[in-house]
């Protein structure tokens, strides 16, 4: 088992993938050290929102998953 | 039918749609109807709406709730396409039928801000081969600022 990373959007190019699977569990710092160089620099910024199994959280320096959770990378939306 | 949202796939036609969805609310007052397509933008060639299969649809589902209490709505219709379009292809489709007119035109109005810069989408174009990601416009945002009361 692992947590599977989902990459959406702009997050998708940096990452050069739409999905990793790191070994868990996995905090805020520990996804930071999984995502290197421009994509981790965007994951930490303010746009950039989090979601575990489908909830998005409020406070994504909380994160906190377990092996067999999905975590989402989400950017700024364009929908419509 | 109060409340009929989808997520497609492939192309729709919005008469193919709004015709049954208006003849399910015998005794409404007004029906109002939006359709974005694909502008047709000097050398794009097309465009592609990506979204996350956990978070779109309930947050549409949440969209036409939220449109139905607050306007009073007899019935919403919300229908958006993910996956590459060409220019002139249906995007979006939002149709609301209500008692009286106001309500159906500030709902779709409503929905159509929360769609456009408050649901989980990312949408990209192609222009001479290549890809390039759109960023929301400062002005969706004040849009959509205007339904905080």
């Amino acid at each position: 088992m692992a947590v599977k990373l989902v990459f959406l959007g702009k997050l998708a190019d940096l990452a050069a993938a739409s999905e990793k699977d790191v070994a868990g569990p996995l905090d805020w710092a520990g996804l930071l050290d999984a995502l290197p160089g421009p994509l981790g620099e965007a994951v930490k910024g303010d746009k950039v929102r989090v979601a575990i199994d489908g909830v998005v959280l409020a406070d994504k320096t909380a994160l906190a998953a377990a092996d067999g959770q999905e975590i989402a990378l989400l950017p700024p939306v364009s929908g419509g | 039918m109060a409340k009929d949202v989808r997520l497609l796939s492939e192309p729709f036609n919005p008469g193919d749609l709004v015709g049954p969805f208006t003849d399910a609310h015998p005794g409404l007052g007004g029906v109002c109807t939006f359709v974005g397509e694909v502008r047709s933008d000097g050398d794009v060639e097309a465009l592609e709406l990506s979204h996350y299969e956990p978070l779109t649809l309930p947050g549409m589902n949440a969209v036409a709730d939220e449109a139905i209490e607050r306007f009073g709505l007899m019935g919403i219709l919300i229908v958006h396409r993910v996956g590459e379009m060409r220019p002139g292809e249906p995007i979006v489709l939002v149709s609301a039928c209500a008692r009286h007119r106001r309500g159906a035109i500030d709902a779709v109005d409503f929905a159509m801000d929360h769609l456009k810069s408050d649901s989980w989408f990312w949408k990209r174009e192609k222009r001479g081969g290549g890809w390039t990601w759109i960023e929301p416009r400062e002005e969706d945002h004040s849009d959509l600022a205007r339904w905080t009361v």
